[in-house]
């Protein structure tokens, strides 16, 4: 059964501490500071954590999911011995993905791998069939929830959001994974994808329009 | 001599819809868009929906991580530390994380 905690927004989570019964909620930094210190489950709260927004990043750059996985691999490692330190210069979160982007992005320049830099594809954000010859709609949308609370709490909505973006294509996974999922702000996306920030928000604009098509799919329930 | 802008339809409404959330639309766009949605319940959904899926977004958990994944990483973190010897034993005590 997944457990979604609502805490996770701000970089925080629950984690139970051997020391007392209490569980004590812990952030990034604690946690980096305690696998420096030898502690298994700090290292796998962080990997939870962070581990698949660091393949999907790697993604983007190399040519395959097994090898973007071994670069998340070895970020982790590099994390653990130390190689790269966490000097506060950015949030944990950036940092980490700074240095899973920059092993990335070596090994896709040796693999001669074209960036996704440009999505082609600059269709209309909604199906224009959905609209009649003076450009109204049709086929109207009906709120996916009644409020922004509700759509955060909303199981159903969730999971269909997820498998959104799990469908989208590169390069508006990496960007709907960097900015919705994972937070960050559109400047730092561009700095890790080596994008405008202009780009950045058209590629944006197309990911999150599929999006909605596709949640709007399955939450009308719409299967073949 | 000013041009007056004709009045936004739907099918143009929602391709404004992206930078109105972003904050990236200029402030004349922001009003016509705003006067469009005022008065269309359709697009409004339209936005809402957008927003919806943006707030769901952030909570789509870490939990998606493949428990052989997982194990695979636990098991190198234990062979590091295997490796680097047993000098390190409390977790709460610093240990070498700390610079001196
Ligand atoms: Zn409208």
């Amino acid at each position: 059964m997944p457990h979604c905690s609502p805490a996770r927004a701000e970089g925080v989570t629950t984690l139970g501490r051997s020391s007392g019964a209490s569980v004590v909620r812990v952030d990034d930094l604690e946690l980096l500071a305690a696998i420096g210190a030898g502690d298994e489950a700090a290292f796998t709260e962080l990997v939870r954590r962070y581990h698949p927004s660091l393949v999907k990043v790697a993604r983007y750059y190399v040519g395959s999911d097994a090898t973007a996985n071994d670069v998340a691999q070895e970020t982790w490692m590099a994390v653990v011995r130390g190689i790269d330190r966490f000097e506060g210069r950015s949030s944990f979160k950036t940092w980490l993905l700074r240095i899973c982007v920059n092993r990335a992005r070596s090994i896709g320049t040796r693999e001669h791998r074209q960036v996704p830099i440009d999505p082609t594809e600059q269709g209309p954000s909604v199906p224009a069939n959905r609209f009649d010859e003076g450009g109204a709609w049709t086929d109207p949308p009906t709120p996916f929830s009644d409020s922004i609370d509700e759509a955060v709490s909303n199981a159903e909505l969730v999971a269909a959001v997820r498998g959104a973006i799990s469908a989208l294509g590169d390069p508006q996974q990496s960007v709907v994974t960097l900015r919705d999922v994972e937070g960050l702000s559109t400047q730092e996306v561009a700095e890790l994808l080596g994008l405008s920030v202009a780009n950045v928000r058209v590629i944006l604009h197309r990911g999150r329009a599929k999006v909605r098509e596709l949640v709007e799919h399955q939450m009308r329930g719409v299967d073949r | 001599m000013k041009l007056l802008p004709s009045p936004l339809v739907c099918r143009e409404a929602v391709e404004l819809v992206a930078d109105y959330v972003e904050g990236a639309l200029s402030p004349r766009a922001t009003r016509r868009l705003e006067k469009h949605l005022a008065k269309c319940p359709h697009c409004s959904a339209y936005l809402s929906q957008i927003s919806s899926t943006i707030a769901a977004s952030g909570t789509v958990g870490p939990e998606d991580l493949e428990p052989e994944v997982l194990s695979g990483l636990v098991d190198l973190f234990r062979s590091y530390q295997a490796d680097t010897g047993d000098s390190v034993r409390d977790p709460l005590d610093g240990g070498s994380a700390s610079p001196s």
